[in-house]
C-alpha cells in the first residue's frame, strides 16, 4: 500500500439515503414476515377444522366431552388443564427465577455467577423428553410418596390437595413445565435486573438503606415491569409445552379442584392422538384444539398487556 | 506435494463413491402409515434388498390414520393400517383398494402386584376393572378365579394408552366382544373415552406408569412386555382355557378367526382352544390396479417374498406370522393385483 485512498470507495456518497431507506424495508419485511407466518397458522388452522366448528359451533369451548368413537367433542378440560398446568408453573418458576437472577446480579460473589449462568443455560438444551421420562421415573415416586402425601396430611382440608394420590398429576406436570421455562425467566431477569442503573442502588444505599431495602425499592420495583415480561415469555412456554407434559399429566380429559387428579392439555391430547384420527370430524376436532390453544395464547398475551400497562412501575423497560 | 498413487487412489474412490449412488438406476418405492409392524417392515425391506437391489422402500411410521389418508391422496404407493379402514373411508378410494394383512400380534395385560404373582383374568372381569366397577384387587369377581394368589384389599389403578394406537383399537376390540356394557357406554377405537384410569404416551408410558404405581394395571403389546420382563395374565378365552400370551396362541387365534373375503377381521375373543383372546392383525393397504407397471411389478414381486420368505422373520422380532392357510389366500389376493 503505497497510497492511501482519498475517500473510502465503499460508503456512498455522503448524503446519499439509498442504505436507510432499503434497510427501513428489510427490517419491516422481517416484521411483516412474523405477522403473515401467525396468520397464516390460523388461517391454516381454521381451514383444518371447518367441519368441527359447523358441527359444534361455540359449544366446542364448555362441552366437556371427549369421544372418538361416538365422534363428539368438545374442548373445555384440554383448556382448563393448559391453563391450570401453566399458572402452576409461573407460580413456582417466578419467584425461583427471579431470586435467582437477583442473587446472580446482586448477590453473588463475582466467581460464582458464570458457572450458575452456564448450568441454566444448560438446563435450557435438555430435551423435552428427558424432562419427561425423569418425571416419570425420579420425580413422580418422589411426589407419590412423600410430597403429596405430607401435603394432603397437613393441608388436605383445601380442595387442591384431596383425592387418590396416583403421582401422575396436574402438579406433576406444573412443576415439570417450571423447571423447563425456570432458563427463560432467570435469564430474561438477570438481563433486566443489570440494567437498573447503578446510580439506583448508590441512591438508596446513600439514604441509609439495608441490602434488602436497596433491592426492594431500588432494583425490584424498578425493574417490576420488566420482570413481568420476563413472566410472560414463560407463560408463553409453559402453554406450548407438549411432550414432557403428556408423560407426566395422566392424560384424563376431566376438570378436578385437586391438584393430585390427573389433567390433559390442549397440546397432548393434539400431539397424542393426531396420527390415528381417522375420520374427518375427528381430525377437524383436533385441528379446532389447536386453534383454540392459539386462541389461549393471544387472550393471556393481551391479559397481560393490559395488566402490564396499568402496572405503576417507573422503570424505562418495556417488553413487546 | 501429493503422490500421484494417492491422487488416483482418492479418485478411484471418488468414482466408487459415484458409482455406489447413481449406477443401477434404484427405484423407490414409498409407504407410510402404522407404527406396530415398523420393525417387521423395516426387516423385510432390508433383507429383500439383498435379493433384489434394484428397489429400494422407504417406510414412515407416521401411524395408521396417516397411512389411510395418504393412500387415498396417492401420496404413497402402498398404507399400512393397524385395524381395518372404515366402509365410510373405504368409499373414498377413487378404485379399489385391497387390504392385505401381514402379521398379528398380541395386547398383553400388566400389573404391578407385590410378589409378581401370575394371575388369571376373563375377559368379563377385565372390562369391569376398565369400567370403574371393580375397583379393589381382592374382589370376589378377581379372587374367584386367583384361588392361589394372595390379593392385596389395594385399590386398583387403570392405565391406559393416551395416543391414538393400534394397541389400543384390538384391546377395546376385544372388551367390546366380551362386555355387552363396554360395548354400548364405550365402544372400540384407536382412541376411545376411558370411563376411568390415568393415560400413559406409548407402550414405554403405560410400561412406565405401571412399573411405578402399586396396585396399577394397564396393556402393552406383548413384545414390548417381553423385552421389558413385565408379568401379563393369562386371559380366559372363548372355550373357557386361560391362555398365556405367546406367538403360538396368537397364530392359533389367527387360524380359528373368521376371516372374510375383503381381509377386513377382527380376530379378538378368537374361538380356538389354544387361541389367546386379546390379539389383532396388521394390514398392508394396497391398490387392486396399480398405475405404474413397474413399480407395481415390484411391488407384488416383494408381496409374494415377504409371504413366501419374509414371515419366518416375525416370531424373532415378537410378532405372530400368519398360519399358512391364510396365508395362502393372502397370496392369491396378491396375484390378483394388476400393474
Amino acid at each position: 500500500m503505497s497510497t492511501l485512498p482519498s475517500t473510502p470507495s465503499v460508503l456512498p456518497k455522503p448524503g446519499s439515503r439509498a442504505p436507510d431507506i432499503a434497510f427501513k424495508w428489510i427490517a419491516a419485511a422481517a416484521a411483516g414476515l412474523i405477522v403473515v407466518l401467525i396468520v397464516m397458522v390460523g388461517w391454516q388452522l381454521y381451514a383444518g377444522s371447518r367441519l368441527a366448528l359447523a358441527k359444534f359451533g361455540p359449544g366446542f369451548l364448555w362441552s366437556s366431552e371427549w369421544d372418538p368413537v361416538l365422534d363428539k367433542y368438545g374442548a373445555l378440560p384440554f383448556i382448563f388443564g393448559t391453563l391450570v398446568s401453566s399458572l402452576l408453573a409461573l407460580l413456582i418458576a417466578v419467584p425461583l427465577g427471579v431470586a435467582t437472577a437477583l442473587f446472580l446480579t446482586e448477590l453473588a460473589p463475582l466467581r460464582l455467577r458464570q458457572p450458575i449462568v452456564m448450568a441454566i443455560e444448560m438446563l435450557a438444551a435438555v430435551p423435552s423428553v428427558i424432562f419427561g421420562l425423569w418425571g416419570i421415573f425420579v420425580l413422580i415416586p418422589w411426589l407419590r410418596d412423600y410430597l403429596f402425601v405430607w401435603l394432603k396430611h397437613y393441608f388436605g382440608y383445601l380442595p387442591l390437595f384431596q383425592g387418590p394420590i396416583y403421582g401422575v398429576s396436574m402438579m406433576a406436570a406444573g412443576i415439570i413445565v417450571a423447571i423447563m421455562i425456570l432458563p427463560i425467566i432467570t435469564s430474561i431477569s438477570r438481563e433486566i435486573l443489570r440494567s437498573v442503573p447503578n446510580l439506583q442502588r448508590e441512591a438508596a444505599y446513600a439514604l441509609g438503606a439495608t441490602r434488602w431495602e436497596v433491592l426492594k425499592i431500588a432494583v425490584l420495583s424498578y425493574a417490576r415491569r420488566g420482570l413481568f415480561g420476563a413472566a410472560v415469555l414463560g407463560l408463553g412456554r409453559a402453554l406450548g409445552e407438549t411432550m414432557a407434559v403428556t408423560m407426566v399429566i395422566g392424560n384424563r380429559p376431566q376438570i378436578s379442584a385437586s391438584l393430585f387428579a390427573p389433567g390433559y392439555t390442549l397440546a397432548s391430547v393434539i400431539a397424542n392422538e393426531f396420527t390415528e384420527a381417522t375420520s374427518d370430524l375427528y381430525l377437524n376436532s383436533l385441528f379446532e384444539l389447536g386453534l383454540v390453544l392459539l386462541g389461549v395464547a393471544i387472550m393471556v398475551n393481551i391479559a397481560a398487556q393490559i395488566m402490564l400497562k396499568s402496572m405503576t412501575g417507573s422503570g424505562p423497560i418495556k417488553v413487546n | 506435494m501429493i503422490s500421484p498413487k494417492i491422487t488416483r487412489f482418492a479418485l478411484l474412490a471418488a468414482l466408487a463413491a459415484l458409482g455406489a449412488v447413481s449406477a443401477p438406476a434404484q427405484m423407490l418405492i414409498n409407504g407410510a402409515g402404522a407404527t406396530f409392524p415398523q420393525q417387521i417392515y423395516t426387516k423385510w425391506f432390508d433383507e429383500y434388498q439383498k435379493i433384489d437391489p434394484s428397489v429400494r422402500f422407504n417406510y414412515q411410521g407416521i401411524g395408521s390414520g396417516g397411512g389411510q389418508k395418504q393412500i387415498l391422496a396417492e401420496t404413497v404407493d402402498f398404507g399400512a393400517s393397524d385395524g381395518p379402514m372404515s366402509d365410510e373411508n373405504l368409499a373414498k378410494a377413487s378404485r379399489p383398494l385391497l387390504h392385505i394383512p401381514t402379521v398379528a400380534g398380541a395386547v398383553v395385560v400388566s400389573y404391578n402386584l407385590e410378589g409378581n404373582p401370575q394371575i388369571n383374568l376373563d375377559g368379563s372381569t377385565l372390562a369391569s376393572i376398565f369400567l370403574g366397577t371393580v375397583t379393589k384387587w381382592n374382589d370376589p369377581a378377581i379372587a374367584g378365579q386367583n384361588p392361589n394368589v394372595k390379593l392385596p384389599a389395594a385399590d386398583i389403578v387403570v392405565v391406559h394408552r393416551s395416543d391414538g394406537s393400534g394397541t389400543s383399537f384390538i384391546f377395546t376390540d376385544y372388551l367390546s366382544s366380551v362386555s355387552a356394557d363396554w360395548k354400548q357406554k364405550v365402544g372400540k377405537g384407536t382412541s376411545v373415552s376411558w370411563p376411568v384410569g390415568l393415560g400413559g404416551k406409548g407402550n414405554a408410558g403405560v410400561a412406565g406408569q405401571v412399573k411405578q404405581t402399586p396396585g396399577a394395571i394397564g396393556y402393552v403389546e406383548l413384545a414390548y412386555a417381553h423385552q421389558n420382563n413385565l408379568p401379563f395374565a393369562s386371559m380366559k378365552n372363548a372355550s373357557g382355557i386361560y391362555i398365556a400370551p405367546t406367538l403360538e396362541s396368537v397364530t392359533a387365534a389367527l387360524a380359528a378367526a373368521t376371516i372374510p373375503e375383503d381381509f377386513r377381521f377382527s380376530m379378538v375373543n378368537s374361538s380356538g382352544e389354544k387361541a389367546y383372546p386379546i390379539a389383532g392383525a396388521t394390514w398392508l393397504l394396497v391398490y387392486a390396479e396399480q398405475k405404474d407397471h413397474v413399480k407395481g411389478e415390484k411391488l407384488v414381486q416383494f408381496l409374494k417374498w415377504a409371504y413366501t420368505d419374509g414371515e419366518k422373520y416375525a416370531a424373532g422380532l415378537d410378532y405372530a406370522p400368519l398360519p399358512d392357510l391364510v396365508i395362502k389366500r393372502v397370496v392369491e389376493r396378491v396375484n390378483s393385483i394388476k400393474y
